[in-house]
């Protein structure tokens, strides 16, 4: 029986569209994925001696007081990517094979996700260095397989509250609160939760509570699921209560009003396009490292605008990129209805220029940073509303990759998404007003430079027209092309 | 009002649909019926021109489908979900086609009155969006749609299938009303002969790409169409 649930699911990964990328892109991807490994391999052995040179304390202390970080950090990671098991039960639940044996199985298939193993890259040479540096084998043992049974704990415990948004959220926004208390210093939870992880260490017996909690989990969720493995319950897709929303004050703007009005609902309905705004949101605190002087190989000047782009043009990075995936499901219906490209693409852009306008505003405490900070997100904004958001428009033409709305898979990037044309419009996104900048900066002034750039930004705008009717036709040259390509669900 | 002159679509070395001349006026309520892979619903796809045809063009009352969009405003059609907005409730998606259709909210809701009937009170004020409504109840949305800002040209593929017994009904009435007033033409494909034969002026059949048959309905139409498919 087991066999036949495997070579099923060797079928759906080797069969599914997107394994079909070329090799190139594969071999991009292996090497990807050895470097990450590599990387935490690094940090695992790394950690130990960064952390005593530092002068932080005992290492392991150190890694005990910010592990309910890291757990809370991980529970969050899961629930916003981590797919559900349910998803592929459906088609078995008629054949004659037992429901326990079902559910044993899905269960047992998270078990095995990246998100567990993951960890492992990091504590396992983290204790092997432990016991290099003379701490006492059973006490890391014991350390080793409770926090190893707490991160899947986090596996069940995600199995369990999924789809329960409002638990989530709040768990979410306590911590960090809690997060923000500590570093301010008012409120330090990790006094209370360090201990118990010390404790997994002095009194290994201790592990034990951790892999209790963890039976009890496992059995909580088979239960769950074994009780609610009917279609109108535990299987059913969450249908939440919709109500008609008029928007009647984007009337004003005619048609364009109309694509407004659908790309708010949009945004507003759909899971994916949730993530992305909010995505977009936590590009605001990316410049936190430029400006902090965090990260010293940020440090150089040209960087600021390298950051003032980002800070401001988040959503046009998560969002605009996507244009015009977001629309895939019903790409027909746009094509046959009696729409002009031009008020389409020009909705996609309003958007884009309110969130970067909005961004910036919100970006205003970087004002703390001095205000050469902020003129450097300033100048990063004028550029994203007069160069990137026609570039990501453009670019969009070439994606093709059909969204699923409804779920947040894929939602951190898409192989589909890296093809030659997209890559070498990322030059000018990110790269061209590097130059600018640097030109003006080192030839004559640092102002100069600024100037340079937001001059580039302003030059562009005054394009609009133009570089809209080119966008228009590369739209309608790639149409059949961009329909074809959405029919082919995953 | 269609014409259609030496269409035809090839995938790699497949001949999908091989159309030489086909003449549809205005006003004709017309069937087309084949079995699966006729080439039915890549024939509807062309004239939605969301695929491109190998040789020939259609042309849809003086435009040429492939060469501009002026066929938009008088056409309308549901092939398919891909017509649905799934995030939408049927309300707003009605709103959302009424407006790129040129009809304000006042005129959209005078015009699904006229289907309250069709709807069956599963519709309207169901605090459900489309996503989440069942197949059959989605098709209705997104048949009604497509007679929102008086078409002239409706395409309606499969319109039938998922449909329950009085729905069927219904429609075949509301079509059968459309193709009275001689100012609509109605494209309908399906694969039940009972139901074309009993709305469609005219029948074509499809088989492997090609026309090989193009009847005027009649009384023996039916049995014509069961010896064809069922030889």
């Amino acid at each position: 029986m087991l066999k036949l649930f495997l070579t099923l699911e060797w079928k759906s990964f080797f069969r599914s569209a997107s394994f079909k990328a070329n090799l190139a892109i594969k071999i991009f991807m292996v090497f990807g994925a050895l470097y990450f490994m590599a990387v935490f391999l690094g940090l695992g052995i790394g950690a130990f001696y960064i952390i005593e040179r530092q002068g932080w304390g005992d290492p392991l202390l150190v890694v005990n007081r910010f592990m309910i970080y890291y757990l809370v950090g991980d529970l969050y990671i899961r629930y916003m990517l981590q797919k559900m098991p349910i998803t592929n039960i459906k088609p078995l639940l008629y054949l004659p094979i037992k429901k326990s044996r079902v559910v044993a199985y899905s269960l047992g298939k998270t078990v095995f996700s990246f998100f567990n193993w993951s960890h492992a890259f990091f504590f396992i040479p983290f204790s092997v260095v432990l016991l290099v540096e003379g701490y006492s084998p059973l006490g890391t043992m014991g350390w080793h397989l409770g926090i190893m049974a707490l991160f899947f704990c986090n596996n069940f415990i995600n199995v369990l509250v999924n789809n329960k948004d409002n638990v989530f959220y709040m768990l979410l926004g306590l911590f960090s609160f809690l997060g923000i208390c500590q570093y301010y210093e008012m409120f330090n939870i990790t006094v209370y939760t360090a201990p118990f992880f010390n404790a997994l260490y002095q009194l290994p017996w201790m592990a034990l509570l951790a892999w209790g909690l963890l039976i009890a989990l496992v059995s909580n969720a088979f239960l769950y699921f074994k009780r609610h493995m009917y279609l109108d319950a535990g299987l059913a897709g969450k249908k939440s209560l919709a109500k008609t929303e008029d928007y009647v004050w984007l009337n004003r703007f005619g048609n364009l009003g109309t694509f407004l009005k659908n790309d708010i609902k949009l945004i507003k309905r759909n899971k994916r396009s949730k993530t992305a705004v909010i995505m977009s949101f936590f590009f605001i605190f990316y410049g936190l490292f430029f400006f902090t002087g965090a990260v010293e190989a940020y440090d150089g000047p040209i960087w600021k605008i390298f950051a003032g782009i980002f800070i401001s043009g988040g959503f046009l990075f998560s969002f605009g990129q996507f244009v015009p995936s977001w629309d895939s499901s019903y790409y027909p219906l746009m094509m046959s209805q009696n729409i002009r490209y031009r008020e389409y693409l020009t909705s996609k852009w309003y958007l884009i220029i309110i969130a970067t306008l909005v961004s910036t505003i919100l970006a205003s405490f970087y004002i703390y940073f001095g205000w050469d900070a902020y003129l450097a997100v300033i100048v990063g904004a004028v550029y994203n509303i007069g160069v990137n958001s026609y570039l990501v428009l453009w670019g969009g033409a070439y994606i093709k990759t059909p969204i699923d709305l409804t779920s947040n898979k894929k939602a951190f990037g898409d192989k589909q998404a890296f093809n030659a044309k997209t890559l070498l419009l990322t030059l000018p996104k990110l790269l061209l007003p590097l130059g600018i900048y640097a030109l003006g900066h080192y030839l004559i002034s640092p102002t100069v430079g600024y100037i340079f750039v937001g001059m580039a930004g302003i030059i562009g705008f005054g394009f609009r027209n133009r570089v809209f009717a080119l966008i228009e036709g590369i739209y309608k040259k790639e149409k059949y092309k961009t329909i074809a390509a959405y029919k082919q669900k995953t | 009002m269609i014409t259609v002159q030496n269409l035809t679509k090839k995938y790699g070395e497949s001949i999908v649909l091989n159309i030489e001349n086909l003449e549809i006026p205005k006003g004709q309520s017309f069937g087309l019926v084949g079995n699966n892979g006729a080439g039915k619903t890549t024939f509807f796809s062309l004239m939605l021109d969301l695929i491109q045809s190998t040789t020939g063009h259609i042309i849809n009352n003086g435009v040429q489908i492939d060469a501009r969009e002026a066929w938009k405003p008088f056409t309308s059609a549901f092939i398919d979900e891909t017509f649905l907005i799934g995030y939408l409730t049927p309300e707003e998606y009605f709103y959302f086609i009424g407006e790129l259709r040129g009809r304000n909210k006042a005129d959209v809701d005078i015009h699904l009155e006229g289907f309250k009937d069709f709807f069956h009170d599963e519709i309207l004020g169901q605090k459900k969006y489309l996503r989440d409504l069942s197949k059959g109840n989605q098709k209705k949305v997104g048949i009604v749609a497509s007679f929102i800002g008086d078409p002239e040209v409706i395409i309606l593929d499969e319109p039938f299938a998922n449909l329950d017994p009085t729905t069927q009904i219904k429609l075949k009435g509301i079509i059968k009303d459309l193709a009275a007033s001689k100012e609509v033409t109605v494209l309908v494909s399906s694969h039940d002969l009972i139901h074309v034969t009993e709305v469609c002026e005219r029948i074509v059949v499809l088989n492997k790409g090609e026309v090989v048959r193009d009847i005027q309905t009649s009384m023996e139409t039916l049995n014509e169409l069961e010896v064809f498919f069922g030889g």
